[in-house]
């Protein structure tokens, strides 16, 4: 059969259970196309041999009652996977191997799919375009030079450019929206509690969730389906019933409530993307969803709030890397000088610049000031949507405002950069579920998202949402395979 | 606001992390064009709102104090960059 890279997870899936395709095969199929795209410089650490092997294992004694029948798939590298090289993209975990399986990776093989290696990523996800990797820029498979998005800046590159068939990020103020938007694929951010944190590479602990990333609704759905589940071993873990999210799939939202929060159209925004959101708009009604308008009066807060919350806590998750149990150690003259030296060397300039902030708005004299402020505004924040979702089922807004910029555009300006996640951290500080889906392309053909958030617990809805304009919308992507060697 | 080099070296030995001359001025120009970006909350009063310190609405669960992983040494020191046997290596502390 050929073209195997070109199916989606779903399509794949019903080849492997019917026989048609083996797992070998389909591995074998992704291993290739991988082995021949390396100047994406998606992966960090490739595992092919194992995934290949695992393969044949999986056709000896093929599980076809499973949810990922043998399907190989390449997965963002702040998951620990126990005895393959988990870095975070950073030179401070360069040599590390976890002892330990993260839960959410646990839950994927146990359904069957197979690990074909560890995708790049910002270093320990601090970065919207993949530049802060200690690993080197990735390639957007749309146009050379051209940023992925981040920090699942490895994950969209190589679902976009068919290395995986589906793969895993982590979203803690847009890394799963925003480069999902970048490179035309889909990407889910769960309501906080819903996916285990148990074995990632902890950033911000009260923002950090993991999500799937797919060519197409359904696909992001079944993923969802394998990874969502309670957690003992995570605290924030929360025991709800999750719902079967793909065999709940509908395309009927008649009479679906949905919110255009006025907020949203930001100074600046280029008309491309206030057209893109219209047209949302127009698809929606198509769907038989009504339009109402509504409000999230702190919305310009979003980002001064998560640049306060977000680096406090990683200057704490952070403190961990001093060169004694694990990762890089420098050699000092003393305990206090080898601290110092492993975390100017092992670090990267932005990461070092986030703890920095943390550690400052943590200090005495200025704890009440910034942290405790931010904390405040943070659930006026929450309180905005809580309203709106009184009114509405789902609200809808672009995912980005604006397509993927040149690798190196905004290196130099720090807020500049910030301001990408400027449609998708408010989410995450309200820890509600949102989607990007392709919608459309701008005038140098380069992808653009729509989001659809959700109430908690409710990403059946947004789903189900995303699937029916999925159908409207009817995006390609324009991918030409130019960077295969 | 304004964050000096004097604050910048007060961080730096706060965080371990060391910081030369250079990268101290570096830091001071980023940090300060990113805090006059924070600054924007101060347009907001808040004296009467509760602090948000997490968004998921549950009380911890109560588990039976169970130990479930057990002879975890050779796999706790497996990644430590130097070793002695049963410890973790550091310079010398205690003169």
């Amino acid at each position: 059969m050929s073209d195997i890279t070109k199916q989606s997870l779903s399509e794949l899936v019903e080849n492997i259970k019917s026989k048609k395709l083996s797992s070998s095969e389909v591995t074998k199929a992704f291993v290739e196309r991988s082995e021949k795209s390396k100047e994406l410089n998606a992966y960090i650490t490739e595992d092919y041999t194992n995934a290949l092997n695992k393969a044949k294992k999986f056709d000896e004694k093929p599980n076809l009652d499973l949810k990922l029948p043998g399907i190989p798939m390449a997965v963002k590298d702040l998951f620990c996977t126990r005895d393959l090289r988990t870095t975070a993209g950073s030179k401070i975990l360069n040599n590390f191997v976890p002892t330990y399986e993260s839960t959410v990776t646990q839950n994927i093989w146990n359904e069957g799919a197979i690990l074909m290696g560890k995708l790049n990523c910002d270093e320990f996800a601090m970065g919207s375009s993949n530049e802060t990797s200690f690993f080197g820029n990735v390639q957007n498979p749309i146009d050379k030079n051209l940023v992925p998005g981040g920090s699942s800046g490895g994950s969209s590159s190589a679902l976009a450019a068919q290395l995986t068939p589906i793969t895993i990020g982590t979203d803690t103020g847009g890394s799963i929206r925003q480069p999902a938007s970048f490179t035309g694929t889909v990407g889910l951010k769960p309501t906080y509690g819903s996916c285990s944190r148990y074995g990632i590479v902890a950033f911000a602990s009260s923002l950090d969730q993991a999500g799937p990333m797919a060519q197409n609704v359904k696909d992001c759905a079944l993923l969802q389906e394998v990874i969502s589940t309670y957690d003992e071993k995570d605290s924030t873990s929360i025991d709800f019933k999750r719902n079967e999210y793909s065999k709940e799939l509908t395309k009927d939202i008649k009479g679906k409530k949905i919110g255009i929060p006025k907020e949203y159209r930001v100074d600046g925004m280029p008309k491309e993307i206030e057209d893109l959101w219209k047209k949302g708009i127009e698809y929606a009604k198509d769907c038989g969803a009504e339009i109402i308008d509504i409000s999230l009066p702190h919305t310009n807060y979003a980002l001064p709030t998560y640049y306060i919350v977000a680096p406090a806590e990683a200057s704490s998750n952070l403190a961990r890397y001093d060169g004694v149990k694990y990762g890089f150690r420098a050699e000092g003259e003393n305990l206090i000088d080898m601290y110092e030296k492993t975390r100017s060397e092992g670090f990267g300039a932005e990461v070092q610049r986030r703890i920095m902030i943390g550690t400052y708005v943590l200090s005495s004299g200025y704890y009440d000031a910034y942290y405790l402020k931010a904390q405040k505004v943070r659930k006026l924040i929450k309180n905005d949507f809580d309203d709106a979702y009184k009114k509405v089922d789902a609200i809808l807004t672009p995912s980005t405002p604006s397509s993927a910029f040149k690798i190196g555009e905004k290196t130099n300006d720090p807020v500049s950069m910030y301001l990408n996640d400027i449609f998708t951290v408010p989410v995450n500080l309200a820890g509600l579920p949102g989607i990007s889906i392709p919608a459309g392309h701008d005038a140098k053909g380069y992808p653009l998202g729509l989001q659809i958030i959700g109430k908690a617990f409710d990403e059946q809805n947004i789903l189900n949402i995303a699937y029916a304009m999925e159908e409207k919308i009817n995006f390609k992507n324009n991918i030409n395979d130019w960077w295969i060697k | 606001m304004s964050i000096d080099l004097k604050t910048i070296k007060h961080i730096s030995k706060l965080s371990r992390i060391s910081v030369d001359e250079k990268k101290a001025e570096k830091l001071a120009g980023d940090l300060n064009s990113i805090f006059d970006f924070i600054e924007k909350l101060n347009e907001l009063k808040t004296d009467n709102v509760e602090p948000l310190t997490s968004v998921a609405e549950t009380t911890l669960k109560l588990r039976s104090d169970e130990v479930k992983s057990k002879n975890l040494r050779d796999q706790v020191i497996k990644n430590s960059p130097k070793e002695n046997e049963d410890y973790f290596v550091v310079p010398k502390v205690i003169e």
